[in-house]
């Protein structure tokens, strides 16, 4: 469904992705591991036509979006949910996630939605009201993730969502991504630097070092990895 | 600090207030008089300040050729009614259309100068886009000299002195009327469209967060051009207002009255639309006051002074946000 080829890219002057290859199949959820400043946010950035790349292609269900603007990428079916959550600050609970929806005109689509991500977090309903910046981190982190699905993408892109949160709230985050995979089939693409959580989350795992992929697998056999149970998890 | 500050303050709003009501007592058709010319004055710097808010709010630009979007609004205005006029058209046909070719022709002046001297610096150092602004206002101001005149025109009364109106009109005039008004309207309607539309909303996401607008699928690049057209379409009817109210144009007015409008966003507190709209009737009356009361002659120096003050103690403006974020 989505498929890195060769991608070299670029933070600046920084070579950042050294020709990586990524596949991520329909249905999967899938985790990117490695150490800060891998280049992990990168590739996500690559992804979503951010950071576009230098070399290499992205294709997207068969379709080459290498060189597409952000705006088309996520109307074709790719969220994103960014590293340190990116709220709108000063726009309420209920307008982040309208323009969460920003792209479809379906009423009713997007009414359903609503509902859905309401029913799943129901915190963000109490706070409807509030502007975004208003919010705790764990909160803003739910936000991040109902703006992203109020978009109904067929791969939803999460970046470091357990980055600051208390272990508990990262337990409900995580129980909620393995929810909405199960239950609408949404194709899930995590980075993430807690190794643990999601190789476990994971069906399969790519491991990243310095801009390179370095080893992949399935999440489990990841997991019984020494080298990966050395470097990431201290054990 | 925090008391003297506040001790200071109220002694400077004391002051004031005690000469404020003394003049009220003394003359008080003469205080309604400067009310409404700061009102007047002040609207009209609404009309360009909001401009410089929102293209502040959206790129972190002060766009110093906003000043000149303003002038030559009042230009193709000028020349749209010479040559209407000289072809004998009805009155009200010729403001009518003066109107709208000022505002097409700043709104497409505002929109190139956009694609020509911002957006191919949109990654680069913030100076550079600065610099860069003022030279396409020296380059405007010089080319409308070059292309018209460097004297001062005489601008038709495109806004009559209605006869109803007469009984009133030494205290405030028509004309200065439907400035008023004007800005009323078109603050109404601007405020409108950022509160309800899509193009609205997308503007004030794209000010908050342009990498987040663009993963939400919002066209940054087409939100950034409307808000120059939209800011210079204000701006153009702005233009075209203060040259009826003045009577005279020239190639330098975009310059001055552009600088006070920007103290006026800055005393709002710049990237907010109310804030330049407030900044400016404070200012517009702080001017009027000042030269009715003191010396007339100092005008300027009284609003550049305003700056200076605004600058040191209230850097964010009156109604500026100060950035919060939660890492």
């Amino acid at each position: 469904m989505l498929k890195l080829k060769n991608i070299h890219s670029y933070y600046g002057n920084i070579h950042a992705l050294k020709g990586i290859d990524i596949i991520v199949n329909k249905g999967e959820i899938v985790s990117l591991i490695g150490a800060n400043g891998a280049g992990k946010s990168t590739t996500l950035m690559t992804i979503c036509g951010i950071v576009p790349a230098k070399q290499g292609s992205v294709e997207f269900e068969d379709q080459d979006i290498t060189s597409l603007a952000p705006d088309k990428i996520v109307a074709l079916g790719l969220s994103q949910v960014p590293e340190g959550r990116r709220i709108f600050p000063f726009l309420t609970v209920a307008e982040n996630l309208d323009m969460g929806a920003f792209l479809r005109d379906d009423k009713d689509g997007i009414a359903k939605d609503l509902d859905y991500v309401y029913g799943l977090f129901p915190i963000l309903a109490e706070r409807k009201n509030q502007t975004g910046g208003t919010l705790s981190g764990g909160e803003q982190q739910m936000l991040a993730i109902s703006r992203a699905l109020m978009a109904r993408p067929n791969v939803l892109l999460l970046d470091e969502p357990s980055l600051g949160l208390a272990p508990i709230i990262v337990k409900q985050i995580f129980d909620i991504i393995k929810k909405i995979n199960k239950e609408n089939g949404t194709t899930i693409f995590i980075v993430e630097q807690n190794a643990n959580l999601a190789l476990k989350a994971a069906n399969r795992g790519y491991v990243m070092e310095n801009g390179a992929i370095t080893m992949t697998d399935t999440g489990t056999n990841l997991l019984a990895d020494e080298g990966i149970k050395k470097a990431y998890l201290g054990i | 600090m925090k008391w003297l500050n506040i001790i200071l303050g109220a002694a400077v709003a004391g002051i004031l207030a005690f000469f404020a009501v003394k003049e009220i007592i003394h003359d008080p058709v003469y205080f309604l008089e400067l009310f409404l010319g700061g009102l007047t004055r002040g609207s009209i710097y609404a009309l360009i300040a909001v401009g410089y808010t929102m293209v502040y709010g959206i790129i972190e630009l002060i766009n110093f050729a906003h000043g000149e979007i303003y002038m030559i609004g009042g230009y193709t205005a000028l020349i749209v009614a010479s040559v209407l006029g000289l072809w004998g058209y009805n009155e009200v046909v010729i403001v009518i259309l003066a109107f709208v070719f000022a505002i097409a022709y700043s709104c497409a002046y505002g929109f190139t100068v956009e694609k020509i001297a911002y957006k191919p610096l949109r990654n680069a150092p913030r100076l550079s886009a600065l610099i860069s602004a003022i030279g396409m206002s020296l380059f405007l101001q010089n080319y409308v000299m070059l292309a018209q005149t460097p004297e001062y025109l005489p601008f038709p009364e495109l806004i009559p002195q209605f006869e109803f109106w007469e009984p009133w009109a030494h205290i405030i005039t028509a004309p200065e009327m439907m400035i008023i008004l004007t800005t009323v309207i078109v603050t109404a309607l601007l405020g409108m469209l950022i509160k309800f539309t899509k193009m609205g909303k997308s503007m004030r996401a794209s000010s908050q967060d342009k990498i987040m607008s663009a993963l939400v699928g919002i066209n940054v690049n087409k939100v950034i051009s409307t808000t120059f057209v939209v800011g210079s379409a204000t701006a153009a009817i702005g233009g075209v207002l203060i040259a009826c109210h003045v009577g005279q144009i020239n190639f330098f007015v975009g310059f001055l009255a552009g600088i006070k409008a920007f103290v006026a966003a800055v005393l709002g507190g710049i990237g907010s639309i109310p804030g330049a709209v407030l900044g400016s009737l404070v200012l517009g009356w702080t001017e009027s006051f000042f030269t009715g009361y003191f010396w007339s002659e100092y005008e300027d120096v009284c609003a550049f002074t305003f700056l200076v003050v605004i600058l040191i103690f209230r850097p964010s403006g009156i109604l500026g946000r100060k950035e919060t974020k939660k890492v």
